[in-house]
């Protein structure tokens, strides 16, 4: 070792200008364009892994795995609507568009989803017959662009959801880039073939909440009162999102925090706006228990659930259900390490893709190409959803058996503590070994 | 008190509905119902005095006459029926209508037609904000003028404006043809003026005899129409973004 490096350091990088900010940087000056991609929030967030179950021990009575029964089923809708929704496991599948996914995959959505009881969800871009023909309980999406809304498709379907907005994105539109807008998603949306399909991020014939009562009563009336009507909100003002939501007269919230995905939008939209999903329950449970309407108007709550624990981590919270999105695309196949020298080409790796929007997804998920769309085979691909489903709601079963419950509806915040002072907050219960709620009784 | 007594007898057989003693939810009902069995072609809606949701959800060949004032989303999601208000129509009316004739004989509020995919919407009077927003087939017939940000990402249909057109006509425009006889504020991102050629004057002839306007010559109207800049991400073009 020559005396000149004898006592150099290694290179420090900095925390502030880190190599993914560099090369952000880089990008931006070389393409003069944000970056879009699909998925959620990337950025570490405090989550569901920030929360530990108490199982039960000498103060509570535990239930015997296996021998002894804990529900999971769910009625969704039973405010209003003369034919509420029973789903036998309280895991459903959140609105994916056809467009975004390939017609095989939606009608690998409704194939696994029917084959555990639950419901699936359009998107934007309308409801496909595919999708219609394999979802044994379909939520219909009343969005802005209204792309493919038609009263017939309204009228067959077993739910409405009036989204207003999702996690990912909260204030934003939809956006199908003109790679992906083929024939069919063309005509579908009423689109020149080709071109970038830019919704609007507001509902062009209301603008807030006394109008969106007037026009969810429209749709009652339209389906003569006989489905549910759920409304989506991003996760941000969730507190004050929910009571408005409940008085314009939803049966069913969905809140989806901002781990939630998209099919394509600006990374900076994905990573600056919204709350995340663990902060947003508690805040959603609040306002429905100040109006009494906890478990009278149910609360579906997505973004970034991954398995059974933290399906018992949200209904622990107060959620009447989940949606998952994201995780069932994985579980469909996409990102799956087999297609890695493919990803490589593309310029990422399995597990990292997230250019969904560009339509050359190797996996056949998240494109129209029908070269890549022959991939995958929806039969399979169902079967790998129900089974992941099936996973989900074995391992909720679990942990809500060890806490003594025979629901997964009887899991409560009390069955918690979190890991940090961040997550303790957020979620409202105590840390860990302590009896301390940051932010409770002014403390 | 006589038409009460009407309503009552069998307002579903002599298709009279009182909304003063009767519901809009009974009203529409009935209407819904004549899908699966046709008792009366044709109906009257007697004080409207503005509630909404008037005759909605229409899914047959039926001719309604709205009798007065009505509120938000009448005539919505319409199929088929012609439908007729002897008044002003409130927000979004047809909104999403997707075949038949609405008429507003009077004016109408904000997004007039928004996102309908096909059938007839005149408005006898102005029209408020966003007429014909993601306007999908539909064609609109305003004889008055109509307000900020109509045709807003039109992608399919007509809308011919006899009066005048406020600020932003047309922004973000897809395929949808705007036909203005008047002034217009000022045009929106990608909507540009067109010329007048031939086979635009026929398209708003026909128009206009579908729509029983008989008073104005399509000679005198100016064509506007996406100028296609904005159909794919160009950052060159990031002000207009």
């Amino acid at each position: 070792m020559s005396e000149k490096t004898k006592y150099m350091t290694e290179p420090r990088e900095s925390a502030t200008f880190d190599r993914h900010t560099l090369a952000e940087i880089r990008r931006a000056a070389d393409t003069g364009i944000y970056d879009i991609r699909g998925a959620g929030a990337k950025r570490k967030l405090p989550h569901f892994d920030d929360l530990l179950f108490l199982g039960a021990s000498m103060s509570r009575y535990p239930l015997e795995g296996y021998r002894e029964k804990c529900n999971t089923s769910v009625t969704l809708g039973t405010r209003f609507a003369k034919k509420p929704i029973h789903l036998d496991i309280p895991v459903t599948i959140a609105g994916m568009s056809f467009g975004a996914l390939s017609a095989y995959a939606k009608e690998a959505l409704g194939r696994g989803a029917s084959a555990v009881g639950t419901s699936t969800t359009t998107g934007d871009g309308g409801m496909t017959s595919e999708e219609r023909g394999q979802s044994t309980k379909l939520v219909y999406q009343y969005l802005p662009s209204r792309y493919g809304m038609n009263p017939d498709d309204l009228r067959k379907a077993d739910a409405i959801e009036v989204v207003l907005g999702q996690g990912a994105k909260p204030g934003g539109g939809g956006m199908l880039l003109g790679q992906k807008i083929t024939d069919r998603v063309a005509k579908m949306r009423t689109l020149p073939m080709g071109v970038d399909q830019r919704s609007a991020c507001r509902h062009p014939d209301w603008t807030g909440p006394d109008d969106l009562e007037i026009k969810i009563k429209e749709l009652r009336e339209i389906t003569d009162w006989q489905v549910p009507i759920y409304i989506k909100v991003g996760a941000t003002r969730t507190y004050y999102d929910v009571k408005l939501a409940v008085k314009a007269g939803a049966d069913v919230i969905v809140v989806d925090g901002m781990q939630g995905g998209t099919a394509a939008t600006q990374d900076v939209f994905i990573e600056h706006v919204g709350i995340p999903t663990l902060a947003a329950i508690p805040q959603a449970v609040q306002a429905l228990q100040e109006m009494g309407m906890h478990r009278k108007v149910q609360l579906i709550v997505s973004g970034g659930i991954r398995n059974g624990a933290d399906v018992a981590k949200c209904m622990a919270l107060g959620a009447d259900a989940v949606a998952i999105g994201t995780a069932a695309m994985v579980a469909l196949g996409d990102n799956d390490p087999k297609w890695e020298e493919e990803y490589q080409k593309l310029g990422s790796t399995a597990g990292s893709y997230d250019d969904w929007h560009e339509g050359r997804d190797p996996a056949g998920i998240s494109t129209q190409d029908p070269e890549l769309m022959k991939r995958f085979d929806p039969v399979e691909g169902g079967r790998r959803l129900a089974n992941y489903l099936r996973v989900l709601t074995l391992e909720a079963q679990t942990l809500a058996r060890a806490c003594g419950k025979n629901d997964l509806r009887n899991l409560e915040p009390e069955d918690l503590v979190a890991l940090t002072v961040e997550s303790a907050a957020m979620a409202r219960v105590p840390l860990a070994g302590t009896q301390w709620i940051p932010g409770a009784n002014n403390w | 008190m006589t038409t009460n007594n009407l309503a009552e007898k069998s307002a579903t057989e002599n298709g009279v509905y009182d909304l003063a003693v009767q519901s809009v939810r009974e009203l529409n009902q009935a209407l819904h119902d004549q899908r699966h069995q046709l008792t009366c072609t044709e109906w009257k809606v007697l004080n409207p005095k503005g509630q909404h949701n008037i005759a909605v959800g229409v899914d047959k060949k039926l001719t309604i006459d709205i009798q007065g004032h009505a509120g938000y989303y009448c005539a919505g999601m319409n199929k088929e029926a012609e439908i007729t208000v002897y008044g002003h129509a409130g927000q979004g009316v047809a909104e999403n209508m997707m075949s038949g004739t609405v008429r507003v004989k009077g004016n109408a509020s904000s997004s007039a037609g928004a996102t309908a995919h096909g059938g007839l919407l005149i408005i006898e009077g102005d029209a408020g904000s966003r007429c014909g927003i993601s306007m999908k087939g539909v064609d609109i017939v305003v004889k008055g003028s109509v307000g900020h940000m109509s045709c807003f990402m039109g992608q399919a249909g007509i809308l011919a404006v006899c009066g005048d057109a406020g600020d932003a006509l047309g922004d973000s425009l897809y395929e949808a043809h705007i036909y203005v006889k008047g002034s217009v504020k000022s045009l929106g991102a990608d909507c540009i003026e067109k010329e007048m050629r031939p086979e635009h004057i026929e398209e708003l002839t026909k128009l206009f005899e579908r729509a029983g306007v008989t008073d104005q010559d399509p000679k005198h109207f100016k064509r506007y129409g996406s100028a296609r800049q904005l159909y794919n991400f160009k950052v060159d073009n990031a002000a207009a973004y």
